[in-house]
């Protein structure tokens, strides 16, 4: 019993003792606010630019401390981390970067702060184009992040290589089969490069979706989401052509071998590895991918403006328009847990000034968002693929504002990864996504392609 | 060491009681206990019972189910027993257990311990720290140890290829079969030593007197050795299967329980629904139904085995 006491004892000392140190640590008047961002791979000019407005944030506000949280992970394990990170006060960061096409649902899940009293106070935010303050609006119309730069995808080759296959350079395909004709002359030509790469399966996560599958599908007649009847699309012939695609150029011995294409790590080795050193001819992928090339890059690579050309992605038989973009976007967002929200809108704005999103633009090969910076001829000069990504911005689709997206990616990734090691055919993945398209969103929010 | 020692040398003839006595006093005697229970209710049950509860609910990561779940009954159960992928990753799951734990760790662990038992000091103690190298390996280096293994351009391949076979991409072509080989390289230092304190335990005299009956090895194995050390068996069974049938590091790590779902077994599913596809309640789902199948296995390998009687 004695000893019973004695623990009892310890325990309440301990606890007053705990309590004593969070009091005397609110009560000093020094803040902090907790900034996320992910860091992985190639991608490090996050990472640097956070650094820096850390660095101007702390010396313009002493009383105010930055702690950055990179986290250190793929794209799919970086969104549930945050996920879990949102889950508890304790852990959930003030500022966070926010991939637009998960702003609706974490929005509905009360992870984020509306910004629309912030905003409209902000005297810069008049430089923001309409469609770039929709990208940041959640489900009930409110404000919830505020647009970093976006992007366009499109087709990226070798010349070198597509020169001696016989292909002419510039290269200019004018539907699908193009592709593959190029690619097969590829394959004959030159053994032991990979003749085309198009992200695909569950290992690259949103990446397979949005740069390998939506690039295809909405090069199609039709599309994953009806935006008039707010409803997902199931048993479309475009998505099941879109797959047919993918298992031609995985099964056909086209594109990388499934097992080296579901490595979560496919991407780094790609740009950092076979890009440079001439193993890949043509590479579905973004605007931002010569951001590793540059000095201020993760892999400096200079001979990449001369080695590299662009295509614009075409549609499937060539229909209008031709051609065929998909574009995403990061957002600054406010987490709603934050404590200090005043102190994580400062920082939101310093970072997105002119002068720190002209720096990231250029870092990350981004397009801006700010007219200021895409107008602004330090920018323009910066890149020399800048005024062809940004010309596609015409031809480009958003993916489906809906909160359910993230969950229909993922499904979009096992469709693919099935059909690409050649466990599904193109339409028995198209029916498994069907079926599991009703389970994730719900029957009612499902219609027949038309 | 093992349970069955225990049993083996209680002494027996002398059974203690407790002097009879009022509920007061005995209530009065496990008060000391209280704590520790409150610790194990604390952090044994309560995961179990809020996993279980969270089953029957639609809570998610992300989008409006993360800010409050509902109870949604047994629609996560419906869901899953719809799925073809389920199914296919009970199978996996069960493959992994019989091949990995059942027949792999414990054929083998009792075979290095009979081997060990007659062997010299040199090679016990030579095979014995190879065997265990493995084990006391934290299990995520295992796994990437496994991993550059088996990978298509590792060290087996490399080994194959240098006596002129090609080698399969293992983690790619035969993943089950990689993950099989890999958990019981991991595994099976442990049930080697569990064997190798039980036979310590088999009397000389009762093998001696088989002996000079005319009982040859095989005879003496079945017949004698065995029986001797049932308890053994089924302790390290159960042990054997409860740590496999929730092994996901070595997994996840060599296969990513890829591809496609060819090497899903339900702990990688059970993560992929809830940390990948963000719901939650479906995760717990699947574990809850993990949970089941290590009670059945339990319950056989008790009633198969009979521990408790001698």
């Amino acid at each position: 019993m004695k000893r019973l006491l004695a623990t009892l004892a310890i325990g309440a000392m301990a606890a007053t003792a705990l309590a004593g140190c969070a009091q005397s640590a609110a009560d000093s008047g020094h803040r902090s606010i907790k900034v996320a961002y992910q860091k992985f791979g190639t991608f490090t000019q996050m990472d640097a630019q956070m650094k820096a407005v850390k660095a101007q944030y702390e010396a313009a506000n002493p009383q105010v401390t930055v702690d950055l949280v990179s986290i250190q992970a793929s794209e799919n394990d970086y969104y549930t981390k945050l996920s879990l990170m949102n889950r508890s006060a304790a852990t959930a960061p003030d500022v966070l970067y926010e991939d637009t096409s998960l702003i609706q649902s974490d929005a509905d899940a009360g992870y984020l702060a509306p910004l629309d009293d912030y905003a409209s106070k902000w005297g810069d935010w008049s430089q923001f184009p309409d469609n770039a303050k929709k990208a940041g609006s959640g489900s009930d119309g409110k404000l919830y992040g505020i647009s970093m730069g976006t992007d366009t995808r499109a087709l990226w080759y070798n010349k070198d290589l597509l020169k001696r296959a016989g292909v002419t350079v510039p290269w200019e395909p004018k539907n699908w089969k193009d592709i593959v004709d190029a690619a097969e002359k590829i394959k004959a030509a030159e053994p032991g490069v990979i003749p085309i790469n198009i992200y695909s399966g569950k290992g690259l996560g949103e990446a397979s979706v949005m740069q390998g599958l939506e690039m295809l599908l909405y090069g199609t007649d039709n599309t994953l989401f009806d935006t008039e009847a707010n409803k997902w699309i199931t048993g479309s012939k475009g998505f099941i052509d879109s797959l047919g695609m993918i298992k031609d150029v995985y099964q056909g011995g086209l594109a990388p071998t499934p097992q080296e294409a579901l490595d979560p790590n496919f991407g780094t080795t790609l740009t950092s590895d076979l890009v440079p050193n001439g193993k890949v001819a043509i590479f579905l992928d973004g605007s931002w991918q010569s951001g590793t090339w540059l000095a201020s890059g993760a892999l400096s690579w200079p001979e990449w403006t001369t080695a590299l050309g662009q295509a614009p992605m075409p549609t499937q038989n060539g229909q209008k328009p031709g051609t065929t973009s998909m574009s995403g976007g990061w957002t600054l967002a406010m987490g709603s847990k934050s404590q200090n929200k005043d102190d994580a809108w400062n920082f939101i704005q310093l970072a997105l000034n002119q002068k720190n999103s002209k720096a990231y633009a250029i870092a990350a090969s981004q397009i801006p968002v700010r007219d200021d910076v895409s107008k602004d001829p330090e920018f323009i000069a910066s890149n020399p693929t800048a005024e062809f990504f940004a010309g596609l911005v015409a031809v480009t689709h958003f993916r489906p504002a809906n909160s359910n997206y993230s969950q229909v990616s993922n499904l979009i990734q096992v469709a693919m990864e099935s059909v690409m090691t050649g466990q599904q055919s193109p339409a028995e993945a198209a029916k498994a996504y069907d079926a599991g398209l009703k389970d994730a969103v719900g029957a009612d929010l499902v219609m027949p392609a038309k | 060491m093992s349970p069955s020692q225990l049993l083996v040398t209680r002494p027996r003839g002398r059974t203690v009681r407790p002097r009879a006595s009022g509920f007061g006093r005995s209530a009065l005697r496990s008060t000391p206990l209280v704590p520790a229970l409150i610790l194990l209710a604390l952090f044994l049950l309560a995961p179990i019972v809020s996993s279980f509860y969270g089953s029957f609910t639609d809570s998610a990561l992300t989008g409006g189910a993360a800010q409050g779940s509902t109870f949604i009954g047994l629609k996560n159960y419906a869901k899953l027993f719809s799925n073809p992928d389920f199914y296919k990753s009970i199978w996996l799951t069960i493959l992994f257990l019989v091949g990995s734990a059942i027949v792999g760790q414990n054929v083998l662990g009792l075979g290095l311990a009979l081997l060990m038992q007659t062997s010299n000091r040199i090679i016990r103690s030579v095979v014995g720290t190879l065997v265990v190298s493995s084990w006391v390996l934290p299990e995520i280096v295992a796994a990437f140890a496994a991993y550059a293994f088996f990978h298509n351009k590792g060290t087996l391949n490399a080994m194959l290829g240098s006596v002129g076979i090609t080698g399969p991409d293992w983690l790619y072509a035969l993943p089950m079969i990689a993950i099989i080989l890999a958990n019981v390289w991991r595994g099976t230092a442990f049930s080697m030593l569990v064997y190798t304190a039980a036979l310590s335990d088999v009397p000389q005299d009762v093998n001696e007197s088989a002996e000079m009956d005319g009982a040859g090895g095989v005879k003496r194995l079945v017949y004698i050795t065995l029986p001797i050390i049932r308890q053994t068996i089924s302790t390290n069974l159960m042990l054997t299967t409860l740590q496999t049938l929730s092994a996901f590091t070595i997994i996840y790590v060599m296969t990513g329980g890829g591809p496609g779902t060819n090497s899903s077994t339900l702990p990688v599913l059970a993560y992929q629904e809830a940390f990948k596809f963000s719901q939650l309640g479906l995760g717990t789902a699947i574990a809850t139904i993990l949970l089941l199948i290590g009670a059945v296995f339990s319950v056989i390998y008790i009633r198969a085995l009979k521990p408790g009687v001698d």
